[in-house]
């Protein structure tokens, strides 16, 4: 019998090599709960109602494709810009935080907790949790606290803690760490909303199932503005890679859209500053998964570098470990000053200004070469505001 | 026969288990805080292989670690320090680490070493019980190296029984829903867990870890199981000692006897 090539999660929680539960057993019972209960809770009738009318009336979905005629005019092809930067919230991150807490209250949880970074899924989990009143506890390095000061502000105002996670390095990662202990302190009420497609199964199936949305409006408006569903490249930029995993999900088995990943080099691949995962990891675990992630030769996670703290993690999601094990998607390595320079193009030509975690994916545009006869959409992740203070340091 | 299926066969009760970091407090402390622990009576001990982020452990595991990555210390000096261990040391020796430090190594060739200088068994808190049944358990049993699992007060019965089927040392009853040395003593509720689980007939001994400290809660995770694991505690006695042989004698001596 021929075996059919499937990019997708298989039923013990493997992308190919990549993936399973990999915790320790305080945290199994929960992580099983989860397990045993997604896939149905997702597919009751009254869940999906639920999520499709708060993606609509509350996040402003579909979110618009929106043909962006001048970069097209600059780059010699056709791009889509997918404005996930209209979201409520200002990113696709609540797509993800809507359905999780949706699942939580039908688990009978009463507290989340989130790990944040940039602090956009931290204001993402904070907003829902205000919606449903549910009790908010956000972990965020203390470092990152001090970086992203108007996002903590933020996630007060809707009614968050804001934790500092103070081991380690004090930032994405170890508040990663943070909202795991609380999560194995706090077993029975809590539910911990992880905000990229990391972590042990079933939470990288469950997060691309809830950002897939993406993809599938991506399908839709593309066959009604150019009567074909699938378009030649998708790029996305990836630190975990929720926003790419989304753009993508609906694409991986049609092989001729050319899945394309932007990961944040840092100051160069080999600068010593860098986040580029899949070109300076090796498969590993880290934080309950197996995929790549950066280490030393000892297995201690390395701490990496990017000037957008969203893409600023040392590993990526078991999918896309696997699609890039596979081939099926392509990696970038795109340097601080590339997306940079991305984001003021982007600013110039279409009055849009970009988060800097999407002005990496829009710094491929660059290096990819495509046909006038092509057509590229690049998932606009999120939008600048919250990047303000580092894009002054570049305005001249 | 291997050290810890002894242990296990000769004494019933009572049986002390500390844990410390390999490397800490500082990087060549591994093969003198071990030698104390054994003269100082513990009955079995726990080697922590450092890793840069031990989800299941609190802060003073945490910053154990931390320092002793800063050391230096690694997987592959470890087995540098413990070469020659066993011609001085008797005791069930147990690495404790993170599955990722090992995997890197490679499983294998970390067996082989285990086997060589000595180690009789693994805690490895993140390693699945499925991925350990189906790929790991034949290298282990290989080596005769003994892996132990956790068990927690929220583990369901059908896998407590599970566990007992394949474990073949000790099974580490963590005494509450925590990270370590997050809760110290033990309350009503922890003993009914403990009973339920003596109730359950399994054929593994019990140690009782996490919130372990002193004398008296030892004797009481003692009068629930087979014995208890001490770590944070240690590992606070080991930061602040200025002498670490007459401390760690007299911690474990404060342990056992009060």
């Amino acid at each position: 019998m021929q075996e059919i090539q499937t990019y997708n999660v298989n039923e013990k929680g493997y992308y190919g090599q990549f993936g399973g539960a990999f915790i320790p057993e305080m945290l199994f019972p929960n992580v099983e709960e989860l397990r045993t209960n997604y896939l149905n809770i997702m597919s009751e009738p009254s869940f999906q109602e639920e999520f499709q009318a708060l993606l609509k009336d509350y996040v402003g979905r579909p979110t618009p494709l929106y043909l962006a005629s001048r970069l097209s005019e600059k780059y010699k092809t056709n791009i889509y810009l997918k404005r996930e930067d209209l979201c409520h919230t200002g990113a696709h991150k609540v797509n993800n935080t809507i359905g999780q807490i949706l699942v939580a209250k039908r688990l009978g949880k009463h507290r989340i907790v989130a790990e944040t970074g940039a602090g956009q899924h931290g204001v993402a989990t904070a907003t829902v949790c205000a919606l449903m009143g549910l009790e908010c506890i956000v972990y965020m390095g203390e470092i990152d606290i001090a970086r992203q000061a108007p996002n903590v502000a933020r996630m007060k105002m809707l009614g968050a803690t804001v934790v500092p996670a103070k081991s380690g390095s004090k930032t994405l990662k170890d508040a990663t760490n943070e909202a795991m202990r609380h999560w194995i302190n706090n077993p029975v009420d809590t539910h911990y909303i992880i905000g990229s497609v990391v972590g042990p199964h079933p939470y990288p199936d469950m997060v691309a199932r809830f950002q897939s949305v993406i993809s599938k409006e991506i399908k839709s408006q593309l066959m009604e503005k150019t009567g074909k569903s699938n378009p030649d490249y998708v790029i996305a930029c990836v630190g975990g890679g929720s926003n790419a995993a989304g753009a993508f999900y609906h694409f991986l088995d049609d092989l001729e859209t050319r899945l394309v990943a932007a990961e944040a080099a840092g100051h160069g691949i080999d600068s010593g500053h860098s986040a580029a995962t899949t070109f300076l990891g090796k498969p590993g675990v880290l934080h309950g998964s197996k995929s790549i992630s950066m280490q030393t030769e000892d297995g201690q996670v390395i701490e990496p570098y990017s000037i957008s703290a969203g893409l600023d993690y040392p590993g990526i999601g078991p999918m896309h470990a696997h699609l890039f094990d596979t081939k099926r998607a392509i990696f970038y390595g795109i340097t601080d000053n590339e997306a940079i320079e991305a984001a003021m193009e982007l600013c110039k030509l279409e009055g849009i200004i970009p988060a800097l975690e999407s002005a990496h994916a829009l710094a491929v545009l660059s290096k990819l070469n495509a046909g006038e006869n092509e057509t590229v959409v690049v998932n606009l992740s999120g939008r600048g505001d919250k990047d303000l203070a580092t894009y002054q340091k570049f305005v001249v | 026969m291997n050290r810890i299926t002894q242990l296990f066969q000769n004494k019933k009760q009572d049986i002390l288990n500390v844990y410390f970091t390999a490397g800490f407090p500082d990087l060549n402390d591994t093969v003198k805080i071990l030698t104390a622990l054994d003269e100082g009576g513990a009955d079995l001990i726990e080697i922590g292989m450092p890793y840069s982020d031990p989800v299941a452990d609190g802060e003073t595991i945490q910053l154990s670690n931390q320092k002793a990555l800063d050391n230096g210390m690694s997987v592959k000096l470890l087995f540098e320090q413990l070469k020659d261990i066993r011609k001085t040391v008797n005791v069930p020796i147990l690495l404790m680490g993170y599955i990722n430090p090992v995997l890197q190594y490679g499983i294998e060739a970390f067996c082989k070493k285990c086997q060589e200088v000595g180690v009789d068994g693994l805690i490895l808190p993140d390693l699945p019980v499925d991925v350990y049944e189906e790929e790991y358990k034949s290298i282990f049993e290989q080596y005769n190296l003994l892996n132990t699992f956790l068990i927690t007060p929220q583990t369901s019965d059908v896998r407590i029984n599970h566990i007992d089927n394949i474990s073949n040392g000790f099974i580490y009853m963590v005494s509450s829903a925590s990270t370590t040395g997050a809760k110290t003593g033990i309350s009503e509720e922890q003993e009914a867990y403990f009973a339920k689980v003596n109730a359950m007939n399994l054929k593994n001994p019990r140690l009782i870890g996490f919130g372990i400290s002193n004398h008296e809660s030892f004797k009481k995770a003692s009068s629930n199981a087979q014995g208890a694991i001490i770590g944070s505690a240690f590992i606070k006695v080991l930061n602040e000692s200025t002498n670490l042989e007459k401390d760690i004698k007299s911690f474990v001596h404060s342990i056992k006897y009060a």
